[in-house]
């Protein structure tokens, strides 16, 4: 059961193969028997999951079924839900319990879907290796001396496992594609815009942009269905209809053009994750794909502008933590100041100081035009490079990460861990849609492939990703866990 | 542009987060080599280029002038570390 795909994980509830109680138990065993060799949930909610199981089973057999009723998925633990705790993977939240579900949790219960819990993640999705939770880090299922990516890496290591056939993550720098990559599953993240971000904590509010994880291409059409659209409670989520994001899964990829940006295939790339890479490309030619050269110039530049923004977002966005309203205080403040500070001090970790620290630094006064407003001129420099790039091909292709997934504690040094989203980066400062689909291995260790497309053009990334997994198995492959081995 | 210690503790007052000097020592380091690496945006000439705040052109949805939030105080406070009679408490500001 644990290895299904959500498409058919419904044609057997709807066969009467197994009911969506017996699904959810089987799952539920799992994470609590092997989640102790990963790490991958920071809270399982056993009796919301079940009794959400049984109204599935009662809305299929009222013969009310949607295409997720009944279907079990993990929410990263940065959307907020009522009744169950939110942690962002930081101690500052330890105790918080929201009052009311994000629009995403919203929509997804709404659906009909079932959730197991809370998936770990880095805190305040500050990171890229999940080594940064207040909970610990996360173990990569394929290889338990490799971390699985960050920020999602919770995410992303509970659907490798088969604890969950999907799982929802958020991505502001490549939160959702590093860690799907180096799981070896399919993520989205969608145009900027295209799903609310109203109860998602916020890291940098120009950015972040929740999406799918899951097993196939397909089953992230099935889950960005039922999580797009319009939200009255977030300003910047876009008034723009929804199309059905299945309708263009079947459509042949002959005439499709693809562009490799060449600054995506240069110094630093590891040649296995190369090899794996230009492999997959040699399979969409033969699906009838021409293939040619293009140049993004200003990728370089995509970290340093980044570095800027995000922390200068973020250093505003979490100042909302005072220990007053809600969140972590500090024992016996003497005065305000002293609450606020103590409180921040003991709350937040040192790789989400780091960040509030340097934003603060570039936003203050006689640094803002140097750092913040020049960042902000070379944010449209590289909008404008994807611009002209979807002139010339349909989408752009490339790896997901310079390397496979890497060693835990191999990143000692902040600068080198934000070098390993040089390919991603760049593609939340121009809001554009970008995937990340399993391709091969490098040793033990999978490798993705990026596919990224115009704004709000999710459904032809999801048509030419289903496509590839038509003709590939490599998203079908599951590491083997203790239990089996044993 | 270099990093000093007191540019470190100014923006931890300014963010209102503790640090020790020894913390405020490392913080040096590491913001420097960020920042280091951040100045390569310098070398790009950026002249005439408008600052892009937002990746989409779209302009904001307006609404009419009405509530629409109902009192839940109550709830809301329940996840305050201290709170009495629907007020949060803190030091004292005012001698």
């Amino acid at each position: 059961m644990h290895d299904k795909t959500l498409a058919e994980l419904t044609r057997s509830l709807d066969a009467g193969d197994f009911s969506s109680r017996e699904l959810t138990q089987h799952l539920l065993g799992r994470i609590d028997r092997l989640d102790g060799q990963l790490n991958s949930f920071i809270t399982v909610t056993h009796e919301q999951a079940l009794a959400a199981a049984d109204a599935a089973d009662a809305a299929r057999a009222a013969g009310k079924a949607g295409a997720l009723t009944g279907l079990p998925l993990a929410l990263k633990d940065i959307f907020c839900t009522q009744d169950v705790k939110t942690t962002a993977g930081s101690r500052m939240l330890d105790s918080f319990i929201a009052p009311y579900d994000a629009t995403v949790v919203e929509k997804l219960k709404a659906a009909g879907t079932v959730s197991l819990g809370k998936t770990n993640m880095d805190e305040f999705a500050m990171g890229s290796s999940n080594e940064n939770s207040h909970y610990g880090p996360v173990k990569n299922p394929w290889d338990f001396t490799a971390v699985p990516g960050g920020s999602s890496g919770g995410s992303a290591a509970a659907v490798a496992a088969g604890f969950v056939p999907a799982a929802i993550g958020t991505d502001t720098g490549g939160s959702i594609r590093q860690p799907a990559a180096f799981c070896g599953i399919t993520g989205l993240k969608p145009t900027y815009g295209r799903v609310s971000r109203y109860g998602m904590i916020a890291y940098a509010s120009s950015l972040d942009q929740a999406g799918p994880m899951a097993r196939s291409a397909e089953d992230c059409a099935l889950l960005l269905n039922a999580m797009a659209g319009h939200d009255l409670r977030d300003s910047t989520c876009v008034q723009r209809g929804v199309p059905d994001y299945t309708e263009e899964l079947g459509t042949a990829l002959s005439g499709l053009k693809i562009g490799l940006p060449s600054e995506y295939f240069g110094d630093g790339l590891d040649p296995q994750v190369e090899a794996a890479v230009r492999e997959a490309i040699k399979v969409f030619e033969s699906l009838g794909a021409s293939v040619r050269e293009v140049s993004l110039p200003h990728t370089h530049y995509a970290i340093p502008a980044y570095y800027v923004i995000a922390p200068a977002e973020a250093s505003s966005n979490l100042s909302r933590y005072d220990g007053v309203r809600f969140g972590h205080r500090c024992a016996d403040p003497v005065d305000l100041i002293d609450l606020y500070k103590r409180s921040r001090a003991e709350g937040f970790g040192d790789e989400v100081k780091r960040r509030i620290l340097i934003g603060t630094h570039t936003l203050s006064e006689g640094f803002f035009d140097a750092y913040y407003k020049k960042a902000q001129q070379v944010r449209r420099l590289i909008r404008q490079d994807f611009l002209d790039a979807f002139e010339e091909v349909d989408v752009l292709m490339g790896p997901a990460a310079p390397t496979p997934a890497f060693d835990l504690g191999a990143n000692k040094d902040p600068v080198s861990m934000y070098l390993q989203d040089i390919y991603t980066i760049a593609i939340n400062l121009a809001g554009i849609p970008g995937m990340s689909v399993p391709v091969g291995f490098a040793g033990k260790r999978p490798v993705g492939l990026q596919i990224l497309g115009s704004h709000f053009n999710e459904s032809r990334l999801l048509n030419v990703a289903h496509q590839f997994q038509l003709a590939t198995d490599w998203h079908r492959q599951c590491p083997a866990l203790a239990e089996e081995n044993a | 542009m270099a990093l000093e210690h007191a540019d470190v503790q100014r923006a931890a007052h300014l963010a209102r987060l503790g640090l020790t000097d020894d913390e405020a020592a490392r913080y040096v380091d590491d913001l420097g080599r960020i920042l280091e690496m951040v100045d390569m945006l310098q070398a790009l000439d950026t002249e005439g280029v408008a600052p892009l705040a937002h990746p989409l052109d779209v302009t904001q949805r307006l609404r009419a002038d009405e509530v629409t939030e109902r009192d839940q105080r109550s709830r809301f406070q329940q996840c305050a570390p201290a709170v009495e009679n629907g007020l949060y408490l803190v030091p004292r500001v005012v001698e």
